[in-house]
């Protein structure tokens, strides 16, 4: 029976905090109220972040209810846009350009030695889920080639000292964080609850 | 000169806050439309006179495209941003979002008065969130101070400016592509006609024109349309924003008058690297074909010197290769590029640049064959003309180029399985 009290929110904001639930609610008010589909890119990026870096399917259903789209909507988005990822991934992904001032500059050296420090290629995550390398197409910082983009921060003119730095900042973060990404990880288990609620 | 239009505040402190930004007569235009002192047709009329042409590779005059939007018309209108910045080589746009943030939202509220359109959006690429956090610090500023919102300045006039970004898809660059990733969709390009102009972002009359072309707009109706065309030369108005990069020793972005010699402006980003010899130069984004060295050394960097040439001037995105650059290399890399980003609507594209691909990466594993390079040829051949958006001959023209200039290299490469340049 369908159920006309069914709150479209809830799925949600079960499975994100309520400040992310703001920060849609934000960027839905940037259109026009009878248009539903225009927060989507938004929505899912905010997921994703709160995700570790990626989009589950119950996710995306989550997003396509809050914004009363249907849900093929939301996956053709994620399937489309190369920033969403639908499998899990390092919760640092470092995207390195190899386009064309990049491999000028020597993206492949980049690469390489990326792939020797976290001993993976390219594509792939390391054991711990801490990192993945991914090439991406120009990124519009050509003038610092070579380039990548990791935790939306760009880093250009890159040596292998440079890179070395930005590896050791992130294990540097990581080691900070570690107590309050325990935590975190319990308020991910206590959602789980919610998958079987849904079937209702 | 340099820095004279849309980097105008690049040499203060903090050039992106609102005090650079009025230091160098930033809003004055504003101020006077809200006093009733600039009209509609006196602004498209500067612009036309400007011979200011659109900054994101199209080179489309500004005023004439403004003029073409029903301003009459009851409804609401849109004012878009094309901050979508992704034509490999070009890096000038995130510059002026960073930079002089507030420039860009003083031509798009004078676009939002010329057009009567009371909202604009601003459409960034996904991967900028540092333009983006300026952008919004920029429109937050802008709005204490009643130059956004309602009546704007005590006028009756509003507009509402609003930051979108994208999520990694450089086919979102094509203007009904990207109207159609604003609506939340994916971004495949929309058939035209109808132009924006007449159907755009929610099916109501829209102007997208690129960050560079709004950000030069109040430059030019504070110095006058007469004074930005004399910067440059005729049909070719004004300073231009160059990206160079690839194998210069001084990399960046320099604001010059259009129509400055090639050889200036490579001097400018400090020679070729190294102080090796240059080979080829492609003069506007990875989608126009390349020149040899002897061509580009003798030409302007305007629309009309480099379209003669047979290249385009596009983004402005200059990309120097020296001597030891393989040239079948290079188009594997930008063949990859537009086979990646195909949005896979129209089927010459998305199977011409899956092959084009996969023939050149197999030349460059040394597994080509002697009728690769006309199929190449033809496949671009193939491609060109015949797509809904302007993809398809971005991904071909390259190409063609490649093959019409540096056919050799890729002739030896089948051959003897080994490039050129090595031997």
């Amino acid at each position: 029976m369908t159920d006309f009290n069914y709150d479209q929110t809830r799925h949600l904001k079960k499975l994100i905090p309520a400040e992310e639930i703001t920060a849609i609610d934000n960027w839905i008010k940037k259109y026009p109220p009878e248009r539903k589909r225009p927060p989507i890119i938004a929505a899912l990026k905010v997921v994703q972040d709160h995700n570790g870096n990626y989009l589950t399917e119950e996710m995306m259903q989550a997003v396509a209810e809050y914004l009363d789209v249907p849900h093929v909507a939301v996956y053709e988005v994620a399937t489309f846009y190369s920033m969403f990822h639908l499998d899990k991934v390092g919760r640092h992904v470092i995207s390195v350009c190899n386009n064309i001032s990049c491999s000028l500059r020597g993206a492949d050296k980049v690469i390489e030695h990326l792939q020797n420090r976290l001993n993976i290629k390219v594509g792939e995550t390391t054991e711990d889920g801490l990192y993945t390398i991914k090439t991406v197409e120009c990124m519009a910082a050509c003038g610092g080639a070579p380039m990548l983009e990791v935790d939306k921060v760009y880093h250009e003119n890159l040596t292998e000292e440079k890179i070395d730095q930005i590896l050791s900042d992130i294990a540097a973060v990581e080691l900070t964080q570690n107590s309050s990404s325990k935590q975190h990880e319990n308020d991910a288990d206590s959602s789980n609850e919610f998958s079987g609620e849904a079937q209702d | 000169m340099t820095n004279e239009v849309c980097f105008r505040t690049l040499h203060l402190d903090t050039p992106w806050s609102l005090e650079a930004y009025e230091s160098v007569g930033g809003y004055s235009m504003l101020k006077r439309i809200a006093a009733g002192d600039l009209c509609h047709d006196t602004i498209i009329d500067e612009l036309k006179l400007s011979a200011l042409r659109g900054r994101g590779g199209a080179g489309f005059p500004t005023g004439l495209k403004w003029s073409f939007m029903p301003r009459n018309m009851p409804g609401q209108k849109y004012v878009v941003c094309n901050s979508d910045e992704g034509e490999p080589g070009t890096f000038k746009d995130r510059d002026i979002l960073r930079y002089n943030p507030h420039q860009l939202i003083e031509g798009m509220i004078i676009a939002g008065y010329v057009m009567n359109a009371t909202v604009g959006y601003n459409y960034m690429r996904g991967e900028f969130y540092e333009p983006f956090e300026r952008m919004e610090a920029a429109i937050a500023e802008a709005k204490e101070k009643q130059y956004l919102g309602e009546n704007i300045l005590g006028s009756d006039i509003n507009f509402e400016l609003h930051n979108h970004m994208g999520a990694g898809a450089y086919i979102c660059g094509e203007e009904t592509a990207l109207i159609e990733s604003l609506e939340g969709k994916k971004g495949q390009p929309r058939f035209k006609p109808p132009f924006p102009a007449n159907y755009g972002v929610f099916g109501r009359p829209t102007n997208v024109n690129n960050t560079e072309s709004y950000a030069s707009v109040p430059a030019i109706l504070q110095h006058g349309g007469q004074w930005f065309l004399d910067l440059g030369k005729p049909n070719n108005g004004g300073t231009k924003i160059f990206s160079v990069s690839g194998h210069v020793n001084n990399p960046g972005n320099f604001e010059v008058n259009m129509g400055l010699p090639f050889a200036d402006l490579l001097e400018m980003a400090g020679g070729v690297l190294g102080g090796k010899k240059l080979k080829a130069v492609i003069p506007g984004g990875s989608s126009s074909p390349i020149l040899p060295a002897e061509v580009m050394m003798e030409l302007t960097m305007d629309y009309d010197s480099i379209g003669k040439a047979g290249s385009m001037l596009g983004s402005g995105a200059v990309m120097v290769l020296d001597e030891t650059t393989c040239i079948v290399q290079l188009a594997a890399v930008t063949a990859h590029f537009y086979y990646e980003e195909s949005c896979g609507q129209c089927s010459p594209c998305r199977e011409g640049t899956g092959w084009m691909s996969r023939v050149i990466h197999r030349i460059l594993k040394g597994e080509g064959r002697a009728e690769d390079i006309d199929n190449l040829d033809r496949v671009a051949g193939n491609i060109m003309g015949r797509t809904i958006c302007a993809l398809g001959d971005a991904a071909a023209m390259p190409i063609q180029g490649f093959l019409k200039h540096y056919r050799h290299e890729f002739e030896y490469m089948i051959e003897h399985k080994r490039s050129m340049v090595e031997a």
